[in-house]
Parts: C-alpha cells; sequence; structure tokens
C-alpha cells in the first residue's frame, strides 16, 4: 500500500465533531472578559447571566420548548442519567417499572442496569433487523407500574431514526413519561417536543460542533423528577454547580447554527454519504449494510465486510489518515461486539467486521475520493490473511 | 496503544499465507471475543522450516501471529513448544493488558500445530498447558 502524502480524513462525527469557529469566537469573551459568576449580583456577573439566558433561548427555539424548559447539564451521560434516575425516584408511588430499547447508548443501558439492581424493573424492547422500535411492542409492553419510556431518536452507531412521533404518541395515550437521547439527532432532523409529545430530551454539545462538557436536559413543565447532581441553587434549583458559562453560550451558538438549515445540510451531507456508500458497495465484495438504508442519519455509513476484524480495519485506515470506527469486540474493552448490531440479529462475525463512518462538514468530495482508494486495499489486504476468506463470494460466512 | 514493534508486525506481517501440504495444522480459535487464527508448520526432522499463518483479528493477534511464526522457525520442536504467550508479547515489545490474550491465541495455534504433526506421526501428543486459554490479564468486561 502507498504511504504518499499525508492526509486526515475525519469521518467519525458521531464520535465528536470539532468546535465551529463562530461558536468558538462566541465562547472566548466568557472564558477572559465575563467570567464572573452568575450567582454573584455584581456588572460583570450580570454579562454571565445574560449569556447564559441567551443560550438558553436558543436551545428552547431549537426544540420548541420555553426557555423555563431548558436546563444546561455536564453532557449527554449526565443528562440521560438524570433523565432516568430522576424520573424513577420521583414516581416511586406510581411504579418502578421502566421500557427502553436494546440499542441504547450505555448512557442510558447502563442507568437502566443500576436501576434494576436496585428493585426497578425494566423492559428492553427489541429492535428488528434495521433497528428500529415497533411502536405496537412498546404499547404491549406498557403497565400501570410503568413510568418512564425512554427511546433514542437515532442511533450513534448504526444512525437508524426511530419513529420518535409515534412513540410518543402512545406514551401520552397511557400517560407515561417520554424520554428521547436526541444526541445524534439534533441538526439532522427537525424536533418539536410539543408535537411529538416529548417529556425529556437529551442533548450533547460535542455532537453539532459545540464544545464538550456541556448538555442539555429538556423537561416538560410539571414533570416530576428529582434532582441528580444535589448543592447550590443554579438551573433554578434543580442542577447544582457553578455554570460553564463559556460551554453555554458555545452550546446555544452550535444549536442556533445546526438547526438554522437543517434540509440544505441534510442535502449536502446525504449526497455524499451516498456517493461513497455506493462507492464502496460497488467495489467491494461481501458487504453488509447495517441500519436501515432510508430512516437513518444523512452522516451515516454502518457496513461489515465479511471475513475481517474491525480494528485491524481502523489501524490500516489510520495509518492512511482516515478517522472512523468499528462495533468490533476487539475494541471494545469489554471484548463484547457491539450490542447494537448484535440486537439487530447481526452474526458476532460480522459484526465484527463492521466500519462505521459518519460524515459531517468538513467532508468533501476529495474525501470520499481517498477513502473509496483506500478502503477497497484495506479490505482486499485483511481479507487475504483471513482464514475465513476463501478468495471468492461463496466462501466463509454466507450472510447477505 | 500499540509499540512500534507491533505496528510493524500488523503492518508488513511476515509468513501470511497457508503451507500445501503442511506437517501440522493448528486452527484455534479465540473465546474472548471470537477470532481465528491458523498456523501452518513444515517440519523436517523435528525442526521447523517453515510456519505459515492466516488470522480473522485485531492488530494485535495479526501482529502476534506474524511474531509468532517467526520465533518457531528453525527451532526443533521442544523448543518451539517452549514459545509462550509472554515470550511472543516481549518480542513485541510488549501488549497492550487488554491484549494480552491474543497473544495465547498465538501459542495455542503454535501447540495444536505440532500436535497435530505428533499425531500424525504416531506419537503421543504433548499436552497443552492451556486448555481453557483465555488469560484474562485485564480482559474484564466492564466498559
Ligand atoms: C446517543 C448518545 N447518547 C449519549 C452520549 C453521551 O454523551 P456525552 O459524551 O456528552 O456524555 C453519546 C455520545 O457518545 C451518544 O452518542
Ligand atoms: S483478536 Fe480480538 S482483541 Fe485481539
Amino acid at each position: 500500500m502507498s504511504m504518499g502524502e499525508k492526509r486526515t480524513v475525519y469521518m467519525d462525527h458521531s464520535a465528536t465533531t470539532y468546535v465551529r469557529k463562530e461558536v468558538l469566537d462566541a465562547m472566548v469573551p466568557y472564558f477572559t472578559e465575563h467570567f464572573g459568576n452568575p450567582s454573584s449580583i455584581y456588572h460583570i456577573a450580570r454579562d454571565s447571566k445574560k449569556a447564559i439566558d441567551m443560550a438558553r433561548a436558543q436551545v428552547a427555539k431549537a426544540l420548541g420548548a420555553e426557555p423555563d424548559e431548558i436546563y444546561f447539564t455536564s453532557g449527554g451521560s449526565e443528562s440521560d442519567n438524570w433523565a432516568i434516575k430522576g424520573v424513577a425516584s420521583a414516581n416511586l408511588k406510581k411504579g418502578s417499572h421502566i421500557i427502553t430499547s436494546k440499542i441504547e447508548h450505555h448512557a442510558v443501558i447502563h442507568t437502566c442496569e443500576y436501576l434494576e439492581k436496585n428493585g426497578f424493573e425494566v423492559t428492553y424492547l427489541p429492535v428488528d433487523k434495521y433497528g428500529l422500535v415497533d411502536p405496537a411492542d412498546l404499547e404491549k409492553a406498557i403497565t400501570d407500574k410503568t413510568v418512564l419510556i425512554s427511546i433514542m431518536y437515532a442511533n450513534n452507531e448504526i444512525g437508524t431514526i426511530e419513529p420518535i412521533t409515534e412513540l410518543g404518541a402512545i406514551a401520552r395515550k397511557h400517560k407515561v413519561y417520554f424520554h428521547t437521547d436526541a444526541v445524534q439527532a439534533i441538526g439532522n432532523v427537525q424536533i418539536d417536543v410539543k408535537a411529538q409529545n416529548i417529556d425529556l430530551l437529551s442533548l450533547s454539545s460535542h455532537k453539532f460542533y459545540g464544545p464538550k462538557g456541556t448538555g442539555v436536559l429538556y423537561i416538560r413543565k410539571g414533570t416530576k423528577i428529582d434532582n441528580l447532581v444535589h448543592g447550590g441553587g443554579q438551573e433554578r434549583r434543580r442542577r447544582a454547580g457553578t455554570e460553564n458559562i463559556a460551554g453555554i453560550v458555545g452550546c446555544g451558538k452550535a444549536i442556533e447554527l445546526v438547526t438554522s438549515d437543517i434540509e440544505g445540510h441534510n442535502k449536502r451531507i446525504r449526497a455524499l454519504r451516498d456517493r461513497l456508500l455506493a462507492g464502496i458497495v460497488a467495489k467491494i465484495p461481501n458487504t453488509h449494510l447495517n441500519g436501515h438504508p432510508g430512516k437513518r442519519l444523512p452522516g451515516n455509513i454502518n457496513i461489515s465486510f465479511e471475513f475481517i476484524e474491525g480494528e485491524s480495519m481502523l489501524l490500516w485506515l489510520d495509518d492512511e489518515g482516515i478517522c472512523a470506527s468499528t462495533g468490533s469486540a476487539c475494541t471494545s474493552g469489554s471484548l463484547e461486539p457491539s450490542h447494537v448490531l448484535l440486537a439487530t440479529g447481526l452474526p458476532v462475525e460480522i459484526s465484527h467486521g463492521s466500519l462505521r463512518l459518519t460524515l459531517g462538514d468538513v467532508n468533501t468530495d476529495a474525501d470520499v475520493d481517498f477513502v473509496l482508494e483506500v478502503l477497497p486495499k484495506v479490505v482486499a489486504r485483511l481479507r487475504e490473511m483471513s482464514p475465513l476468506y476463501k478468495g471468492g463470494k461463496n466462501g466463509g460466512c454466507n450472510v447477505q | 496503544m500499540y509499540s512500534d514493534k507491533v505496528m510493524d508486525h500488523f503492518k508488513n506481517p511476515r509468513n501470511v499465507g497457508e503451507i500445501e501440504n503442511a506437517s501440522g495444522v493448528g486452527e484455534v480459535g479465540n473465546p474472548v471475543c471470537g477470532d481465528i487464527m491458523n498456523i501452518y508448520l513444515k517440519i523436517e526432522n523435528n525442526v521447523i522450516t517453515d510456519a505459515k499463518f492466516k488470522t480473522f483479528g485485531c492488530g494485535a493477534a495479526i501482529a502476534s501471529s506474524s511474531m509468532a511464526t517467526e520465533l518457531v522457525r528453525g527451532k526443533t520442536l521442544e523448543e518451539a513448544w517452549e514459545v509462550s504467550n509472554k515470550a511472543v508479547a516481549e518480542a513485541l515489545e510488549g501488549l497492550p493488558p487488554v491484549k494480552m490474550h491474543c497473544s495465547v491465541l498465538a501459542e495455542e495455534g503454535i501447540h495444536k500445530a505440532i500436535n497435530d504433526y505428533r499425531k500424525k506421526q504416531g506419537l503421543e501428543p504433548w499436552e497443552e498447558k492451556n486448555p481453557h486459554p483465555h488469560e484474562h490479564e485485564g480482559a474484564t468486561c466492564d466498559h
């Protein structure tokens, strides 16, 4: 393989994004000039307070919520934890049953598992081969003890977009709180918490060109929820801790930008993604697209290459300057393949060979060309080494 | 994450391929993460004159296969039997703890291939030290 000129092609925007220039510019003064603690009463503190109010309004507008339904947190994980633990403990009188899905982010799954250890009952809804939750399954799972339904808006690995409006309607009909982790969805789909009957919604600013360590939990007015972080009276006494003003300002600016032209953004990214996907499938035999062909995030490709393992693919791609990710067991830390891929019914060895490419604003046609040049060589090389690959379409495992 | 040596053996793996009519073949699977390694040995007068591999697995598994085949070439069967996964890992200038089990796969593959040969020769197979080859060093499951 040629080791020509070094370039970096970042195709892992679902892992995190860079901070946009406009976002950074908006943030900088809040590190230096306007550093005052918003809880103080002197004038420099008032600037901080105003900035937070403005960010709150920006987030509210993007979600179709009221500003006083927006709470800033330290990120998606905290928002998910707060929504689930907070609603669970505040509604014990009603019951202790929670419904979620098998393909949630670990911030939701591990939180639910924690609650199970503490006496809660959790139903993990299955998904179909595309990763879709069936609204009928949700309706069947609801009991009079169900206090919360938590289904992600769009999946971070396979990009599948769930039928949130239908799920929300079912939750409302049965008067059960409905939380959705929209960390991956924001900026890619039009969200309207009122019309969609969403009671709680999590966001994380580093997924939409804002800073890391800042997130949002939207809580519909009137929702019964306990605090997660106890302490000072910040965030209207619901989330303690001196505000990360610069982060919050960045989060507000970033969400304003990312929701200003969802259609235009999607069109551009989808065109790049579709060309990349078509090229991969044309150049490389024995592949399997994971996720839904149509109902998926515009920048997401998740594709398995039979006979090879994902980590070794990533190492080669990285060597060529391409940043991507995989659902292989060998990179998971726990040495388990992706729970999401397994939930779609994909065999373990095919999950092993999955590659996730998530495109974002920096990607260009030249990037797509570069990946299409490098990836087939990497796959061919690893297949040559694989005992499963018998050099033909019929060798090895024959999953279509 | 990986040493330069691992990356070298990963990017330029030695001895990839199969040996036709190999004297001994070791096919092993990794119970920890589900990977597969095949080791092929050519043995003449009790000496390993050629060793090749095919591996479906991570960078550490490929590098371990490459290094293990290098280490056993030219060795007598008795010497090759003593090439442990630790020796493979050390020759690679270390593996991350979570990846130590990948080198176990290489040791196992060599043992299986040697015993395959011994059986074909009508000899008693040697006792494998690692009937349950998951060495769980660091490979705990909690992320
Ligand atoms: C769907 C989803 N939820 C939650 C998170 C966690 O967000 P954060 O990293 O901000 O805690 C992520 C990020 O990986 C995610 O993709
Ligand atoms: S082969 Fe799976 S972690 Fe090394």
